[in-house]
């Protein structure tokens, strides 16, 4: 077996002399975030030979096949790597929801033309993927989508409308949920294909939302052709990956409330605007018992999460963990902001000017509204874990 | 960090525990010994629980113990608090069994761990002088008498105060240092009034005039001692109101799923189910909490005293809130005394109040994070 020890001076060795100095500062914006695709502009020299090095490892996807462009990693491999990034402070070289949901569908069901054809090209960053999974009709009940794929012999005709699209107006590539049948119970209809975005009749628009950015799209299909060698697994299987897909975007987004930077701070934080009393207490006693109970809470969020995967390593269990942690990971994101927001005072609700970093936490406040809404509701996760976790009927 | 799971000595240890309390001290025995006129302990349920190696779980073995360490405790504790086991477990096996460990010279910890470990020596711990735990330094006072010391003071809220034999009490020396003291049960001078409480339990107030004392070991070190001591208790407090909330939960989740109104279970009313989601999420992140702070015991992790508050913190308010909601979705029925989810409630808040409730935890972990 091949020594952890010598994979971890070897992955220090070798990231200590790759990855470029400002790759190790904090991200501090959006543009700092590298999401790669056709159109990707790098926002510098560092950014890009960042990715395409830790490409070349295979280390944007650790742990998914050499063969397919991964490093080929064990978990244990990936976790050295992960801590090793975290000692030097390693920005992720790519955000990708080709790694983080299609990617790992496609490994699991993917026919081998569909791997080689899409995985290369997830792991070096050169598509960009987008979800088309919500409808105006179909938001918790998801299963009741209405978009229409037609078969046409060797192609779908595609008609309908997804919204809710994050970045479908800047992605190349959609999975993206379909019905094939109207036959039967709604779930056993709906397939799962991949197509390109630049595909005549696709249109992606915008929503201007309430924080001013525009992150998600409506998604329109007009007599699309998508190649059915782009299905996914089984036609009329789409809702059990779709599924598998939800529960690895669960784990991404309750990451959120245990963000690293969020940690251990912001009571500390908090005292260079609030200030502190003779005794060196936060000088409003009730924000910062507010403070405390959130900070005690996200403790406990934290050690959770690393307890679901010390007892996946150890087989046991409770099962479920990704609803809960969804649900518990956004509610605690949403009331860190709350508490920021009242930290800075009106400071916090400013939205212009460079004094406010152009309103950067307003904005992020309200953009972490959406965080008990997506990837299914705090409501849709505690229905979960009622009935599937706690059998509850 | 240590890993989170238990290993395999331990979850041995947890299923014996779990087993022995649903056997030998279910919560019938709790009722039988509050409507009955003897003591608030069943004397031969501990004196099997001494067979078990309960009181010496956290004593080394060259002192009669058995050495197991602070995981495996917690998971005697939270098996009692699954049952709402009313022995002297916690406060000779945990609070009196530590202040000897911690603060004990050597000729004390070898007269007396390993009477604590055989279930022979009942302990209390006297530290507080109100009924609310505040933290601050104690008014009591030792002076020198003789080889020994003699105390004057009040104590409250003493767990077991009325049936220990040994009996350590924080006293602050002329020099103005705090330091543990031992007084004997019977001792000259000791008045001990007891306090009926809403968990059927044994509580004293004490009150010493003179008392003739033994320094615990050397009395400089006094302060860090108690310091010590009283997170090591609250992290055994945490482990027990995890028992008390899991057990709550899992009476009302059983409950929910019987209980039928409008021709069905109310188990299937969102209503029920999103209550019920939410406390089971609580729980299992108290849970991680606690198994924390308790293998940060064993290891000695750094940062310790921040992470107990926390965990004594959200364990309490678990608590609250897994028999509150228990009450609740009973329904009428969970406010007679005939269902049991009452008799958690009633234990759930005593045991948080003992040595700080979640706000003062909360207060501590904000001055120990720096603000």
């Amino acid at each position: 077996m091949f020594d952890l020890e010598d994979f971890r001076a070897e992955t220090r060795a070798w990231l200590e002399e790759n990855c470029p100095a400002s790759m190790r500062e904090p991200v501090r914006s959006e543009a700092d975030i590298c999401w790669g695709g056709r159109n990707f502009e790098f926002k510098n020299e560092d950014q890009r030979l960042w990715l395409d090095r830790m490409a070349a490892k295979g280390w944007t996807a650790p742990t998914w096949p050499e063969q397919y462009g991964g490093g080929g990693l064990s978990p244990e491999q990936a976790k050295v790597l992960r801590e090793e990034m975290a000692r030097i402070n390693a920005r992720e070289p790519l955000k990708s929801f080709g790694i983080s949901m299609v990617g790992p569908a496609i490994i699991k069901w993917g026919s081998e033309e569909l791997k080689q054809q899409h995985l290369p090209k997830i792991c070096r960053g050169e598509i960009r993927w987008c979800q088309g999974y919500s409808e105006p009709g179909a938001g918790s009940d998801l299963a009741g989508l209405q978009t229409k794929a037609e078969d046409k012999g060797d192609h779908y005709l595609i008609n309908g409308q997804k919204i809710w699209t994050s970045y479908a107006h800047k992605a190349d590539w959609i999975f993206c949920l379909v019905r094939t049948s109207w036959e039967g119970k709604k779930q056993e209809g709906i397939t799962l294909i991949l197509f390109d975005m630049e595909t005549p009749g696709v249109e992606a628009r915008p929503i201007r939302l309430i924080s001013g950015a525009s992150v998600f799209c409506e998604t329109f299909f007009t007599d699309v052709k998508a190649d059915k060698k782009q299905v996914v697994g089984e036609v009329n299987k789409g809702w059990t990956y779709a599924k598998y897909i939800l529960t690895h975007e669960r784990e991404m987004v309750s990451a959120i409330g245990g963000d690293a930077s969020a940690v251990d701070a912001l009571g500390v934080q908090s005292l260079d605007s609030v200030g502190a009393d003779e005794l060196g207490r936060l000088d409003d006693p009730i924000l910062r018992g507010d403070i405390a109970r959130w900070e005690i809470d996200q403790l406990g969020f934290r050690l959770t999460l690393e307890r679901a995967k010390d007892e996946a390593k150890a087989g046991e269990g409770v099962g479920h963990y990704s609803a809960l942690l969804k649900y518990a990971g956004t509610e605690l994101n949403k009331r860190r902001l709350e508490l920021k927001v009242a930290a800075e005072g009106a400071g916090g609700l400013a939205w212009e000017g460079q004094a406010w970093r152009n309103g950067a936490l307003a904005k992020e406040w309200l953009r972490s509204k959406a965080n008990s809404i997506e990837g299914g509701t705090s409501e849709v996760q505690l229905g979960i874990i009622a009935k599937n976790v706690l059998g509850m009927k | 960090m240590a890993t989170l799971v238990l290993d395999d000595e331990q979850k041995m240890l947890r299923e014996a525990a779990m087993r022995f309390m649903a056997e030998k001290a279910p919560v019938a025995q709790l009722r039988a010994l509050r409507d009955g006129e003897g003591e608030a302990y069943d004397r031969a349920t501990w004196e099997a629980m001494a067979e078990m190696g309960f009181p010496g779980a956290l004593v080394p073995e060259e002192h009669g113990g058995a050495g197991f360490g602070h995981v495996a405790m917690g998971q005697i504790m939270e098996a009692g608090g699954r049952t709402l086991a009313a022995s002297p477990l916690f406060a000779t096996g945990v609070a009196g069994a530590s202040a000897l460990m911690l603060a004990g010279s050597e000729a004390q910890k070898a007269e007396l761990l390993p009477k604590v470990a055989a279930g022979e020596l009942l302990c209390a711990l006297a530290v507080d002088e109100g009924m609310r735990h505040t933290g601050k330094a104690p008014a009591t006072t030792a002076a020198p008498e003789g080889d020994g010391w003699k105390i004057t003071g009040q104590k409250a809220n003493v767990a077991d105060g009325g049936i220990a034999g040994l009996i350590v009490v924080s006293a602050v020396t002329p020099e103005g240092a705090t330091a543990l003291f031992l007084v004997e049960a019977g001792a000259r001078g000791l008045e001990v009034e007891k306090v009926a409480m809403a968990d059927s339990r044994d509580a004293a107030i004490l009150r010493f005039e003179g008392t003739p004392a033994a320094a615990l070991g050397e009395t400089g070190q006094g302060a860090a001692a108690l310091a010590s001591l009283l997170d090591i208790c609250n992290a055994h407090l945490a482990a027990e109101l995890i028992g008390i909330a899991g057990r709550a939960f899992e009476d009302t989740l059983a409950y929910v799923q019987e209980r039928k109104q409008f021709g069905v279970t109310i188990a299937s009313f969102q209503a029920i189910q999103h209550r019920a989601a939410h406390l089971f999420g609580e729980i299992e992140q108290a849970r991680s909490l606690v198994l924390a702070a308790l293998s940060g015991l064993d290891e000695g992790a750094e940062g310790l005293p921040r992470l107990i508050s926390a965990a004594k913190a959200k364990a309490a308010a678990v608590a609250d809130l897994a028999t509150n909601e228990g009450v609740q979705l009973h329904g009428g029925v969970g406010m007679t005394d005939a269902f049991d989810i009452g008799l958690f409630m009633k234990r759930a808040r005593p045991a948080a109040q003992l040595f700080g409730d979640e706000r003062y935890h909360a207060a501590r972990f904000a001055t120990l994070s720096g603000y």
